[in-house]
């Protein structure tokens, strides 16, 4: 087994009277696909928030390769090492798909507003620099002939694929993925599958929220299984899809797939 | 010089006078603001056309006050319908800043007319009932003062009265809550936003007739009273006309202690100190909801 | 403004986007090279001082207009208080020759570190709000600086203005007021560079991030962008281009200040010369110093007849083209591309 990669202890969070997550708590290990699943209002999409520092936390921890991430700012935890994708795809509609890709880079970039004013230190021949590897980053996506689309007028299955690029060109240790797969047709949910497995065989650790049960079954190494805020179950596919418990939490919820 | 509590008093009466202006003002913001989210910087103009337009009628057709203030509500009302059919409706879709420059642009255009028009000098009303002062646990008072503060008090609740008891303030209310949901229940959002605008034009013009014989009106003073009636509506809570009445008259009492104690000088920036504290501490507003998000 | 449909050609065919990119960065330029050369000329087109007298105020307002663009065009952040910092930068720097001898190099650099101070202070915690929120706290800070520069007679004069201030030095040779024409290549070369340095900074890494956060603020930050960071950065630069364009105002040939260029007006004013040309571009800005600077000149000698005109045309300007003249002459562009068939095949970047 590898070593255990992101370890979250404890986590709750209440809005208003609703506790929408409870105590939960669950590890990744390295280069494992693990899975978040459970019924709408599982609390699934929160616990994402909660992690990557959109939403406070009411109380828990969340060790990332050692670091506390709870109270710290998302741009800080991203800094860390953890990517993050949207379940509406949050591409940067004014600006090109290269573009989207070369703010993918900015945590690997140094030049700052001065520097990069007055094109000293270095500044220029970095820009030139993302220019490539960003181009790079979509070829290899083989995305490469969307490169000078504006990103608002892609479908979305392309919006999704240029989405985890953006994401990956920051080269993070961990990506979180909510929900990459809604609103794709099957033939793109499968290449969608496949290209989670490639990241995941490319040395990145996948955390992902996703309610295509068969998606989740054929690529997930973990699932942790979530109702009404609670830890319902943790195994691996062929264990979760007998147990029970979660059986009586999708009756009648989702049939579909399982 | 030491600082009595008979000269606080004094400073927090006439700063409820100019808070009532200020209310008022702040309530125009809130009705226009809740029917097409727009922010119209030229609502300091149907003050000054208010004040301007009764001054003028009583010189010109030696009208009595109360035919003048009539002529002075129901015109500024119509200009009021005019700026919202003219200006806001075609730009009803741009963004926040060009709604911005659109409305200081119909600002300086009101005033330019009106500059042309009756000239740049100051005009003199009567007070209404006298200029003999009127003395509050030893602090005086103008009637004129009263006039102010009862009619800002008359006109919150004819408004509460018309939101909660006519079908047509229903119809407002119910625009400003989800206009897509009202018109989907056949209110008619257009009729409603001529409503709103006509209904903030006479308030307007009304706030500016009760203050023109306090302060003498001239084409140019819409701006600063716009401002700061502004100021007093973000105080409150963008939207919520209640709050708009609240933060006027703290904007007026805290702008007259300040005048009075610190320094007089200052007195115009003092309402935009008390407005950004109150944005950093509470970022909605003091009575406003959830998020800061205009 | 692309052509919608793009020819389907061979992958091997299809110019490489990063290519393009910077081809784009270096016609760019070219097109700074070019402009900037061109006002090198006009002098010598005009013998008039009073044109060179107003093309001094473009070149101010470009400044402006410039650095109000980073913040508005790139970073999304409405500012109707901008004046303010024209009118530190320019009172900063009268103040300290004037009253107390400084140099003017000396004074401005001083101007400047004082703008960015106040910049900073007020930029930190306002720009957490949003929206009109956001609007109204920068149009108080606007209103609190005009009624101190009005009221704090002692050191700025108020209303009856700042004198005594002395030419700017340009390595020991006075630019004096009888000699408009040095001034206006001073501006101008200002101008030329903070174009410069503009351009370097929105085609780059921080540009990006600033263009990013204004798209959505939640996906730049889970990409490592320090959102509030780069907001509070775009304010303080953009109040820094406003507070050199106020130094070169003071010691422009009138040598005076008065309260009156640095209040509410100037900033709508400003904001206009951004929208109206087309904020989030590089020439809309620049394009807007120019007609709000002339349309304000022409009317100039109308007496109360300009305020009216004036009003009048930013309500007809703004609900005519809501997105600014660039986007208002690209729609045309389309539209004629869609009347002229010969002219579809053109596909320019």
């Amino acid at each position: 087994m590898n070593e255990v990669l992101f370890r979250v202890n404890g986590l709750s969070k209440t809005f208003g009277g609703l506790q929408a997550v409870r105590n939960v708590g669950f590890e990744v290990r390295e280069g494992q696909i693990k899975a978040l699943i459970g019924p709408n209002g599982a609390g699934k999409t929160t616990i994402f928030n909660l992690l990557t520092g959109v939403l406070a936390a009411d109380s828990g921890s969340a060790e990332f390769e050692g670091r506390e991430l709870i109270g710290l700012p998302t741009h800080r935890i991203a800094a860390l090492g953890i990517g993050r994708t949207f379940q509406t795809s949050l591409l940067f509609d004014q600006m090109t798909v290269l573009e989207n890709v070369m703010v993918g880079h900015h945590l690997r970039g140094r030049a700052t507003m001065l520097t990069a004013a007055l094109r000293i230190l270095g500044a220029g021949r970095e820009e030139n620099e993302y220019r490539r590897t960003a181009m790079e980053t979509l070829d290899r996506a083989g995305l490469a002939d969307l490169a000078g689309r504006s990103a608002a007028e892609l479908p979305i299955g392309q919006r999704r694929m240029v989405e985890v690029a953006r994401a990956l060109a920051a080269e993070p240790r961990l990506l979180m993925m909510d929900e990459p797969a809604a609103g794709l047709n099957m033939r793109e949910t499968e290449q969608m599958a496949e290209t989670i497995q490639q990241i995941r065989d490319s040395g990145v650790t996948v955390l992902i929220v996703e309610h295509d049960m068969s998606l989740v079954m054929s690529i997930s190494d973990e699932i942790l299984v979530l109702d009404q805020g609670q830890r319902l179950a943790e195994g691996p596919p062929s264990e979760i899809r007998n147990d029970r418990r979660v059986l009586s939490a999708y009756l009648g919820e989702e049939a579909d797939g399982c | 010089m030491d600082i009595t509590a008979v000269q606080v008093w004094q400073f927090i009466l006439s700063g409820l006078t100019t808070g009532s202006i200020y209310a008022l003002i702040a309530l125009g913001f809130s009705l226009v603001y809740n029917a097409t989210g727009v922010i119209n910087f030229a609502q300091g103009e149907f003050v000054m056309l208010g004040g301007m337009i009764t001054a003028a009628s009583m010189e010109a057709w030696e009208l009595p006050l109360w035919a003048a203030a009539l002529v002075a509500i129901v015109l500024t009302t119509l200009i009021g319908l005019i700026l919202d059919r003219a200006a806001i409706r075609p730009a009803r879709h741009a963004s926040v800043v060009v709604l911005i420059i659109i409305t200081v642009g119909a600002s300086i255009f009101i005033r330019g007319v009106a500059g042309i028009i009756w000239g740049p000098d100051e005009r003199p009303l009567t007070a209404f009932s006298g200029e003999a002062p009127i003395t509050i646990w030893g602090g005086t008072i103008t009637p004129q003062s009263l006039w102010v503060i009862g009619t800002t008090l008359v006109v919150a609740i004819a408004m509460w009265l018309i939101f909660e008891y006519t079908v047509a303030g229903k119809a407002m209310r119910a625009c400003a809550i989800n206009a897509h949901a009202a018109q989907l229940c056949g209110i008619e959002l257009s009729r409603m936003i001529s409503w709103s605008f006509g209904l903030a034009a006479g308030v307007g013009a009304i706030a500016g007739i009760v203050l023109a014989p306090i302060t003498m009106t001239q084409y140019n003073i819409g701006t600063m009273l716009g401002l700061k009636g502004f100021c007093a509506a973000i105080l409150g809570g963008l939207g919520n006309g209640l709050g708009g009445i609240a933060g006027g008259l703290l904007l007026g009492v805290l702008e007259a202690l300040g005048a009075g104690l610190i320094s007089s000088q200052y007195k115009d920036a003092i309402a935009f100190v008390v407005l950004i504290v109150v944005l950093l501490i509470k970022p909605s507003g003091l009575l406003g909801g959830e998020e800061a998000e205009g | 403004m692309a052509a919608r449909e793009r020819p389907h050609t061979d992958e091997a065919i299809v110019p490489n986007e990063a290519e393009r990119h910077a081809a784009r960065r270096r016609a760019e330029k070219l097109q700074i090279v070019a402009f900037f050369g061109i006002m090198a000329l006009v002098p010598f087109g005009i013998g008039n001082d009073y044109y060179l007298h107003i093309l001094i105020y473009i070149g101010l307002h470009l400044i402006l207009a410039t650095g109000l663009n980073l913040l508005m065009g790139y970073a999304g952040q409405v500012s109707l208080g901008h004046a303010a910092f024209y009118g530190i930068g320019a009172y900063a720097s009268g103040i300290l020759t004037a009253t107390y001898g400084w140099n003017p190099w000396l004074a401005m650099l001083a101007a400047l570190l004082l703008t960015c101070v106040v910049a900073w202070l007020v930029g930190k915690p306002t720009l957490r709000l949003r929206g009109h929120y956001l609007a109204m706290a920068t149009l108080g800070v606007g209103i609190i600086v005009a009624v101190v520069i009005r009221q704090w007679t002692d050191l700025t004069g108020g209303s009856a203005g700042l004198t005594g201030i002395p030419s700017m030095t340009f390595f020991g040779h006075e630019l004096t007021s009888d000699q408009d024409l040095q001034y206006y290549y001073f501006v101008w070369a200002w101008a030329a560079a903070l174009t410069v340095l503009f351009a370097n900074l929105v085609a780059s890494r921080p540009g990006r991030a600033l263009r990013a956060l204004h798209d959505s603020e939640l996906a730049a930050q889970v990409l490592g962008v320090d959102t509030a960071g780069f907001k509070v950065r775009a304010f303080v630069i953009s109040a820094a281009y406003a507070s050199i364009a106020g130094t070169l105002y003071a010691h422009s040939s009138m040598r005076f200040l008065s309260p009156t260029p640095f209040g509410f007006h100037t900033s709508i004013a400003l904001l206009v010369m951004v929208v109206l040309g087309g904020q989030g571009t590089l020439w809309g800005p620049v394009l807007g110093a120019f007609t709000i600077t002339l349309i304000e000149e022409t009317l100039r000698p109308y007496a109360d007849y300009d305020i009216i005109v004036y009003g009048l045309l930013l309500m007809v300007l703004m609900i005519v083209m809501p997105g600014g003249v660039s986007r208002a002459l690209g729609s045309l562009i389309d539209l004629v591309r869609g009347w002229v068939p010969a002219l579809r095949g053109g596909d320019e970047p």
